[in-house]
């Protein structure tokens, strides 16, 4: 098999044996990037030679020589970080995010291209990036998702061994489930987001996007853990990550929220859904329907709390700094001609509504009640978490839509995130890994949600379901 | 809820996003479509309940006030649109 298509996992076990070297991986990528790239659009900014910065020879550890992609909101220091957004414009970030310092401190080679996303995350599909859609490598008129639809589809296409994302309402595990590859979305307060340029400060968190589980567990374990820049960031032990990959879910117990199977689920991906449960029970896991009465609330809270956390965040970009300026004579215009050149319509949309719903007179009625109504969400899932290990769902009410599908109207791309969301609002962590596919070859997703802190309980479940079934040795025809 | 065009336009004031006409016409129109959906959330009793703003029991995270190196000066200056001495350099703020 090509270099390009192993899993990091093999890769490692190959430089182990010395049977290659970091500079085949980095080249084999290379040329995948240059031959398949100009289909997918996984990466933006790309000039010519898709290049890797040399991984740091004074590593101590595990994951040295191989390479990994990231997402555009993730600074990385003298390296163009433009949240695919034209008010970042050329931005060199003076610094490496916290989870940059990790990798490079574990030995990983750091892509220099950035992967395309939906700008500053706001989407569900990579169609708002001002660098024009990925295409999803399944089908190129097909969206990747979003908003880490350029990381979801470079793993997918394996012009990735594999890439960090950013979610902070599905964005790393519905591209994944789009794309047919692993996403998990960490805890909040897991994984640092010092250097992760902040949609929704609440909500965001950065984490691994794979080919298979075992290299999501391996990347975790690298990201993950306690940052004194981030003051969200917790205290508390990493687990061994890749110990919980024991095959075996005999015993657990399974949520199965009967609010996710109601009318609105495309019935291809309810029908490969009850499938794959079936193949839990068959794996000796206990499954039984349980509720989560507030799931229809999830959208709308999600939609003020996180847009109004968005309208304070975006506020730094404004021309003074860095990034776009256009000039005015007076500040405010200065401002405001920044803001309307250098913002898509979704960011001002959601700027605006943010700005709405936290201003005089209207903040009672929607910022507190959304949060209160957060509180809610949170308590449904801690009350399912007393009776069950983890919960299952699908990850998407469809598989990927076409480029263009939803683009008219912004509240129906919305309703698409409505089995990602509640996961955020409440902090627990959540997992999508590939469980079949339509009759039109789109990849589904099977999303598992844990307790907080219990990452462990999820990737067990995904690995002993993964080795069951042969989705995760599929490739896209490219 | 009825969102006018005027509170959208102010809204934008607020947040210093400049609007042409067009693009107010239609923020608005769909503005007004998401919030009409977002009354849903009118539907609860939210009385007894607390509201969530962070989802961690962590509070009042501090460090000791100790000297630390920061970001040097021509390091927090380089991508600035534009500069002088050790200055951001913008249009007048104070006439």
């Amino acid at each position: 098999m090509e270099i390009f298509r192993l899993t990091a996992a093999e890769l490692l076990r190959k430089l182990k044996k010395c049977e290659i070297t970091d500079k085949d991986i980095t080249s084999s990528l290379s040329a995948r990037i240059r031959e398949s790239d100009e289909k997918v659009k996984a990466y933006v900014r790309l000039t010519g030679q898709p290049h890797f910065l040399d991984a740091e020879p004074s590593a101590q550890s595990g994951l040295s020589g191989i390479p990994i992609s990231i997402k555009d909101n993730i600074c990385t220091a003298g390296v163009n970080t433009e949240c695919c957004s034209k008010i970042l414009e050329g931005f060199k970030p003076p610094y490496d995010a916290t989870v940059i310092h990790k990798l490079k401190a574990g030995g990983m080679a750091i892509a220099c291209d950035k992967t395309n996303m939906d700008e500053f995350a706001f989407g569900s599909s990579t169609e708002n990036s001002c660098f024009g859609p990925t295409h999803n490598p399944w089908n190129l008129e097909c969206v990747p998702g979003g908003s880490s639809g350029g990381s979801a589809a470079a793993v997918a296409a394996d012009e990735a061994v594999w890439a960090l994302g950013s979610d902070t309402g599905g964005s790393i595990r519905q591209p994944a489930a789009f794309c047919g590859v692993v996403g998990l979305k960490p805890t909040y307060g897991r994984v640092s987001r010092y250097g992760l340029v902040a949609f929704a400060s609440s909500l965001d968190q950065i984490g691994p996007i794979t080919k298979d589980v075992t290299d999501c567990a391996m990347l975790l374990g690298v990201i993950a853990g306690y940052d004194p820049h981030d003051s969200t960031s917790v205290n508390s032990a990493v687990d061994n990550y890749c110990s919980a990959l024991t095959n075996d879910i005999k015993g657990m117990r399974i949520g199965i929220p009967k609010e996710y199977f109601i009318e609105g689920i495309d019935p291809q991906v309810k029908k490969i859904l009850e499938q794959a449960v079936a193949k839990l029970k068959d794996l000796g896991a206990y499954c039984r329907e349980v509720s989560l009465p507030h799931t229809e609330y999830a959208v709308p809270v999600y939609y003020i709390v996180a847009t109004a956390e968005a309208s304070s965040n975006l506020a730094r970009f404004d021309g003074v700094q860095y990034g776009l300026r256009v000039k005015e004579k007076n500040i405010i215009d200065m401002y405001k001609r920044t803001r309307d050149q250098g913002f898509g319509v979704e960011a001002k949309r959601r700027i605006i509504l943010g700005t709405f719903s936290l201003s005089h007179g209207y903040y009672d009625a929607y910022y507190l009640r959304a949060l209160k109504v957060r509180t809610l969400i949170k308590q449904d899932f801690d009350a399912v978490f007393k009776e069950c290990d983890c919960i299952v769902t699908p990850t998407s009410p469809t598989a990927a839509f076409k480029i263009g599908e939803k683009t008219d109207d912004p509240l129906k791309m919305y309703l698409s995130d409505i089995y990602t969301i509640s996961v955020n609002l409440a902090g627990i962590p959540a997992i999508s890994v590939p469980c079949g596919f339509t009759k039109e070859g789109l990849p589904v997703g099977l999303q598992i949600l844990g307790k907080a802190f219990d990452e462990a309980a999820l990737l067990r479940t995904a690995y002993a379901y993964e080795q069951a079934t042969p989705w995760h040795l599929e490739k896209p025809k490219l | 809820m009825s969102l006018t065009q005027d509170t959208v336009n102010q809204t934008a004031h607020l947040a210093r996003i400049y609007l042409k006409p067009e693009e107010l016409a239609t923020i608005s129109q769909q503005l007004k479509g998401i919030l009409d959906f977002i009354d849903k959330l009118k539907e609860l009793d939210v009385t007894e309940v607390q509201p969530t703003s962070h989802i961690l029991p962590v509070h009042d995270i501090v460090r000791t006030d100790e000297l630390r190196t920061s970001l040097p000066v021509e390091q927090a200056l380089k991508n600035a649109p534009h500069k002088r001495d050790a200055f951001f350099g913008v249009p007048k703020v104070i006439e």
